[in-house]
């Protein structure tokens, strides 16, 4: 008989580490449906047919956080036959908070009470039994990272579920409480089974936004809890707030014995060195330096020149070329093999080795209890622009390489926060962007040593007015995000946790982006090698045939308030999706030069004399902003897991691309020329608009907008 | 009225009401900051803010803007 365990527990409990050593490598990973919250299941070890579901970590069941409400709608919804609570040991009383809510839900709970290695090793003592049966489920001790336990943990939990009438335990709250939520429970009618009344009747008397979309019949409790509120004189969700963990505090004495309360715990010893007024920032400097230079400048680059240059450079494709030219292949099909999808899976793949590197500094970042840290450290600059302390690291991982640094956002927890880190991160000019930047400027400025630092500039630029205006619509104004945040004790991850998170997460790049990717790459290949020379149609030889080219040229006209209305300016653009430096690369082509130079010295003179000064600099601008290359799109389709959100991203930069772009052609024209025309009084009128939106006044949510039916759709396929 | 914010580092107080309304104040309770509480200020962050306070046994950071609505004896 099958049974089904649902995984629940504060975030930094040990519960992935639980989660993981009870189901081994049987995992499922992948969204819950239409939001960017991780869901995971996977098989016990011990019995194939016990289901574990893995919940996201939640402090609570309120209506305001995208895990909880995930998580609470699967619990109601699905009703898993037992619930498998994990409760940090040494941080007993904040774990049980959630604890008295998962009682609640008229589901069979089994404590598995975390660390309790720890809690030994700290002198401190947990009366277990004890406090089995104050709370009225089984308690079970268990050391997750070493393993202790665990197993008895499933099987009482698997005993209780198969032992149906396993009563459920309620504690109850103060007399006056208990009469409110009694008269509230009288009034729930049959739909909603006996077990779960009291849920329903205390998430009523909180006022709950998101219970109602789960009931069919709405009983109007409002006078009762406004009688509540004015005898207990206080609003209805603190008075169970408050009665909760009076409650924990009641059952907690005498179970619970702290050894030493003073004494300093080698965590708040760090603590003391790493979040320290002076050496906090040096250190997050130092840090930050460090995963720099050996994920991007070092262990990475020399990885990934590796895999593009040598692995499919010189290995690969020459091996493939001999075999397709021993088959006697067609030309065109020995090009889509080589020049289209063996450049496009070399183009992802060249990547991972470099991600691979980087997630895992990041694992271990996530798993010791740094990442937290600096969301401390650097909360205060960052919430400025909607951004997070955290989105710090994907940007400075943007400045290598744009696709990791989209990957490297998911440690930010906050749903808004982290979509617009998405959106923003590839503003930074990444190293593919460099032979772009050394190209302009080599050919119009005279090699000037502004020019690159100004591409930073307008990067960082882009992301502040991006991170103001966009907090500002409609699509980011809505959710709240308190940044209320536990700063978890410092602990040291295992190699296995830390291996298996970077496997996680770079394996889903790989398989989800690698075909947007490769799809993408074939399609452009395609345009640029074939075209219609002389009635008829095939592949041509020279680039300005292909159908890109008769692309180029019809869309060149979008681009003439850029300054740059050009054809062969429009290709080069559109090639840059593949790969940044791939404008050089086609300029050359496109004037007539077989090979060019990394930053195409070659070409400097014709570029000169084709593109003025501040066209230049505008069609620069246009490439370091507009829509990244397909590897980040398709990193930006992973991490968003919406078709919607990353259309709306890509379009959002293309957009930001163009009127920056444009204002920058027109005024400077207008400077430099003194020419007055209609192209300025427009980008008047964007830098208006710009400002309005960068000025206008708003106002953050207390609610979250989610459609609780929208995850509850998900039983059909799940 | 003496909120949270007041405090100063290394000091511990105790939580008499709760201001203001909805997801913070919810966040803030659902972390363990109740009526009565004990909290103790640790430090401010380099920056100013946020600032990182001890309750219930954990360490718990939180913005100057919502401490201000904690108020404290």
């Amino acid at each position: 008989m099958g049974v089904k365990i649902a995984l629940a527990g504060n975030p930094n409990s040990g519960k992935t580490t639980l989660f993981n050593a009870l189901t081994g490598s049987n995992q499922f990973v992948g969204n819950w449906p239409g939001v960017t919250v991780e869901k995971k299941e996977g098989k016990w070890k011990g019995n194939k047919d016990v289901i574990i579901m893995d919940l996201p970590g939640i402090y609570s069941l309120s209506p305001y956080t995208l895990e909880e409400v995930v998580s609470r709608t699967y619990l109601i919804t699905e009703r898993p036959d037992v619930i498998l609570n994990i409760v940090d040991g040494t941080n007993l009383e904040r774990n049980l908070y959630l604890s008295t809510q998962l009682m609640e839900l008229g589901i069979p709970v089994i404590m598995a009470i975390n660390m309790m290695d720890i809690v030994e090793k700290n002198g401190d003592r947990i009366d277990t039994v004890a406090l089995g049966k104050k709370l009225g489920c089984e308690v079970i001790e268990i050391s997750a990272l070493k393993g202790n336990g665990i197993q008895e943990a499933v099987e009482r939990a698997v005993a209780v579920a198969q032992n149906k009438d396993v009563s459920v335990s309620v504690h109850k709250f103060r007399v006056e409480v208990e009469a409110y939520l009694e008269s509230i429970e009288a009034m729930l009618d049959t739909t909603i089974p006996e077990v779960q009344k009291r849920f329903y009747a205390i998430k009523l008397f909180e006022r709950d936004d998101k219970i109602a979309e789960q009931m069919s019949r709405l009983p109007n409790v409002e006078s009762i809890v406004a009688e509540a509120e004015e005898a207990l004189d206080d609003d209805a969700e603190s008075v169970i707030t408050n009665e909760r963990y009076h409650y924990i505090s009641s059952i907690i004495t005498g179970v619970y014995t702290k050894a030493n309360k003073e004494q300093l715990t080698t965590s708040d010893k760090i603590d003391r060195i790493v979040t320290n007024r002076w050496l906090a920032l040096p250190i997050f400097a130092a840090v930050m330096w460090l995963v720099y230079y050996v994920s991007v400048s070092t262990v990475g680059t020399f990885v990934t020149d590796w895999t593009n240059d040598v692995l499919f450079g010189e290995i690969i494709p020459p091996a493939i070329e001999s075999v397709l030219v021993s088959i006697h292949c067609a030309d065109w099909l020995q090009g889509l093999i080589l020049d289209g999808i063996m450049a496009g899976v070399g183009a992802v793949l060249g990547f991972v080795p470099q991600m691979l590197v980087l997630f895992i500094f990041l694992a271990f970042l996530e798993s010791c209890g740094y990442m937290a840290r600096v969301a401390f450290i650097m909360d205060r600059i960052f919430r400025k622009f909607g951004l997070s302390g955290k989105s710090f690291i994907p940007m400075l991982i943007g400045s290598g390489c744009g696709v990791p640094g989209i990957m490297a956002s998911r440690t930010i927890e906050n749903d808004r926060d982290r979509k617009m880190t998405i959106m923003t991160t590839t503003f930074i000019p990444c190293g593919a962007k460099m032979p772009i930047i050394g190209l302009i400027a080599g050919a119009l400025f005279g090699g000037a040593s502004w020019v690159a630092p100004s591409a930073y500039f307008v990067g960082i630029a882009a992301i502040i007015c991006s991170g103001v205006i966009l907090k500002k619509t409609k699509l980011f104004a809505g959710d709240p995000a308190p940044f209320v945040m536990e700063l978890p004790t410092y602990h040291w991850p295992t190699v296995g946790n830390v291996l298996r998170s970077m496997w996680e997460r770079g394996w889903s790049f790989i398989k989800k982006a690698g075909t947007i990717i490769l799809l993408s790459t074939i399609l452009v290949w395609f345009t640029s090698n074939f075209g219609v020379v002389n009635g008829s149609f095939g592949m041509v030889e020279d680039l300005s045939d292909g159908f890109l080219a008769t692309i180029g040229n019809a869309f060149a006209w979008i681009f003439t308030p850029l300054g740059w209305g050009d054809w062969r300016a429009a290709v080069a653009a559109i090639t840059g999706l593949v790969a940044k430096e791939n404008v050089v690369g086609t300029f050359g082509i496109l004037y007539g030069y077989v090979e060019v130079a990394e930053e195409g010295e070659e070409i400097w003179g014709t570029l000169a004399g084709s593109f003025t000064a501040v066209a230049a600099y505008s069609f620069l601008v246009f490439n370091l902003l507009c829509a990244p290359c397909f590897a980040a799109i398709g990193a930006i389709k992973r991490e968003m897991n919406s078709a919607k959100w990353t259309w709306f991203a890509i379009g959002y930069q293309t957009f930001l691309a163009y009127a920056v772009s444009l204002c920058i052609y027109q005024f400077g024209t207008w400077f430099t020329t003194g020419q007055f025309g209609l192209g300025v009084i427009v980008a008047m009128l964007i830098v208006a608009g710009f400002l309005y939106l960068l000025f206008r006044p708003y106002k953050e949510s207390n609610s979250l907008r989610i459609n609780v039916s929208s995850i509850t759709a998900q039983k059909v396929k799940a | 009225m003496k909120t949270l914010r007041d405090v100063k580092c290394n000091q511990t107080v105790s939580v008499v009401k709760l201001h203001g309304a909805g997801a913070v104040k919810r966040r803030i309770m659902d972390m363990g900051i109740t009526k009565g509480t004990n909290v103790y200020v640790r430090k401010v962050a380099p920056l100013g803010d946020p600032i990182e306070v001890t309750v219930r046994g954990y360490e718990l950071s939180l913005r100057k803007a919502d401490a201000e609505m904690i108020e404290v004896a």
